[in-house]
């Protein structure tokens, strides 16, 4: 078992992977690691190659170079930006999440146990986000890859799960991966941001982040207004 | 030999065939339905005709040359479709009415010999041979074990492709057996349904199922069912009213779907205004 500086386990390791597509170059050697238990966040502009870097990870994308090793019987819970159901299908959600103990109960609490019987195409954007959450978590995941999450969940809503999911990432140990273009929740939960513009253009910690000049030139003046606003509840919590 | 013991009766033949044909259809016009794979399937139809002009210009039986002339191209087609580069349905279409438009000229060319080529397009179910019901229930066997083997990981794929990925399914490998599978089945109904309307058997008792079935393995069994039910309306009217039999199937599945669908447009409605 390979681990990291602090004994956590190596699960996904990329080495200088690029994915073309045709004249386009959508990932540039892309190197990166992931441990158990970490939360990363990948943000990055429109066209940064933020949607090939999952689905290289997760093994859909197989046209690269480079080198990709996953951990021996790796389990990856996986929360696509959206589904497009064929209405042709009839599946109900209890149907969708058969074979996974404890459905109901996860269900519950990702707040979409009214949905249990209901046809997964009859379901609005957020409360399917919810029931591909509930169906991630319930296989007991190594690693939590997330495709813009909550983006169709109400603002109260939001918050709930993203609290439900570091609640259980700390009890589970399982690591997260997302795409966000949150930049709130960025600052504020995560332990590691990687800077994508086809290459990974900076990582590190939030606050290291923002001081960075090649992410600053990225996300603008966007990035300093968190940052400050970063600076400000630490400042909040220091003077408790 | 096996033969020996298949009945004699054309009529008892064709309800074999038929049934057989149906029954298999029934589960894989659903994922054909789900997967948004009828255009895919129905240019399989027409390369199938291909096979058979292929099989008559080098003078050996039809049955495996339309076979592996279908799994090839299948296959093929399935490759370029990965490929980003060109546009599915107009790959689609050119193919098929360029077999099509092939196949018609290699067969009209072979003047010694009288083939009946609208029994290709249309299919000719009251003609079929004791060795036909030997490669249709060989090939109905095989295609149902494989189904059922490849249920779970098969419907996996059909909700979401990188879910399954992620999920740790072999996409690629249930994709490319679901596309043989489909090849097989087309082989086969090719010769009794005709290169034109197999689309239909695949197609429509699984849209009348969706009305009223609410999980994927009832629709797969009572589009099954259905199929069943039209293939014997369909010969039954073909026996009485001396009507194609091919069409006259496709027909009987038309009219129970309209049936169906007006049922469950009322029952709608119904529910609608008792709620209210």
């Amino acid at each position: 078992m390979t681990t990291d500086l602090v004994g956590r386990e190596l699960l996904i390791r990329m080495d200088r992977v690029s994915v073309r597509f045709g004249q386009k170059l959508a990932l540039d050697a892309v190197s990166l690691q992931i441990f158990r238990g970490e939360l990363i966040t990948v943000i990055g502009p429109n066209g940064a190659g933020k949607s090939t870097l999952l689905k290289t990870l997760l093994g859909t994308e197989k046209n690269h170079s480079g080198q990709i090793w996953r951990k021996d019987n790796i389990s990856i819970g996986y929360v696509p930006q959206k589904l497009n159901i064929n209405p042709q299908l009839p599946m109900s959600v209890k149907r969708f999440l058969s074979g996974l103990d404890n459905n109901q109960a996860m269900l519950e609490r990702v707040g979409a146990l009214d949905c249990f019987h209901t046809p997964i195409q009859d379901l609005s954007g957020g409360e399917f986000q919810r029931v591909l959450l509930a169906r991630a978590l319930l296989r007991r995941p190594d690693l939590i890859v997330l495709d813009e999450p909550v983006q169709g969940v109400d603002f109260h809503g939001q918050s709930a799960l993203y609290k439900l999911m570091t609640d259980l990432h700390h009890s589970e140990g399982f690591a997260v991966l997302m795409v966000s273009h949150d930049l709130h929740v960025v600052m504020a939960s995560v332990n590691r941001v990687i800077c994508l513009n086809t290459h990974i253009c900076c990582t590190g910690a939030p606050q290291q982040i923002s001081e960075r000049p090649e992410c600053q030139r990225l996300f603008g003046e966007q990035l300093g207004l968190y940052s400050h606003h970063v600076a400000k509840a630490h400042h909040a919590k220091d003077s408790r | 030999m096996i033969s020996a013991l298949l009945p004699d009766h054309f009529l008892a033949r064709a309800v074999m065939a038929g049934l057989g044909v149906a029954f298999i259809a029934g589960p894989l016009g659903c994922f054909v339905v789900w997967r948004r794979m009828a255009y895919f399937g129905d240019t399989l139809a027409h390369t199938a005709l291909l096979g058979v002009a292929l099989a008559v210009l080098i003078e050996v039986s039809t049955t495996p040359v339309v076979l592996v002339t279908v799994a090839l191209i299948a296959l093929g087609l399935a490759w370029f479709q990965q490929q980003r580069t060109l546009t599915s349905d107009s790959l689609l279409g050119l193919l098929a009415h360029a077999s099509l438009a092939l196949s018609l000229v290699i067969l009209a060319s072979m003047d010694g010999m009288r083939i009946n080529v609208m029994s290709y397009l249309f299919g000719d179910i009251l003609a079929v041979s004791a060795d036909d019901i030997l490669w249709i229930y060989g090939g109905v066997c095989g295609v149902a074990l494989a189904l059922f083997k490849m249920w779970r990981p098969l419907l996996a794929l059909t909700l979401h492709e990188d879910l399954a990925q992620a999920e740790g399914i072999n996409v690629a490998f249930y994709r490319t057996a679901f596309t043989l599978i489909l090849a097989v089945v087309i082989a086969l109904a090719m010769q009794i349904f005709g290169a034109l309307l197999i689309g239909s058997l695949l197609l429509i008792p699984a849209a009348t199922s969706r009305h009223f079935c609410t999980t994927p393995e009832q629709m797969a069994v009572s589009a099954s069912i259905i199929g069943g039910l039209c293939v014997l309306a369909g010969l039954g009217a073909s026996l009485k009213w001396d009507s194609p039999a091919g069409p006259s199937i496709v027909v009987a599945e038309l009219i129970l779907f309209l049936i169906v669908t007006a049922l469950a447009s009322g029952w709608a409605v119904m529910k609608k205004f008792s709620i209210k």
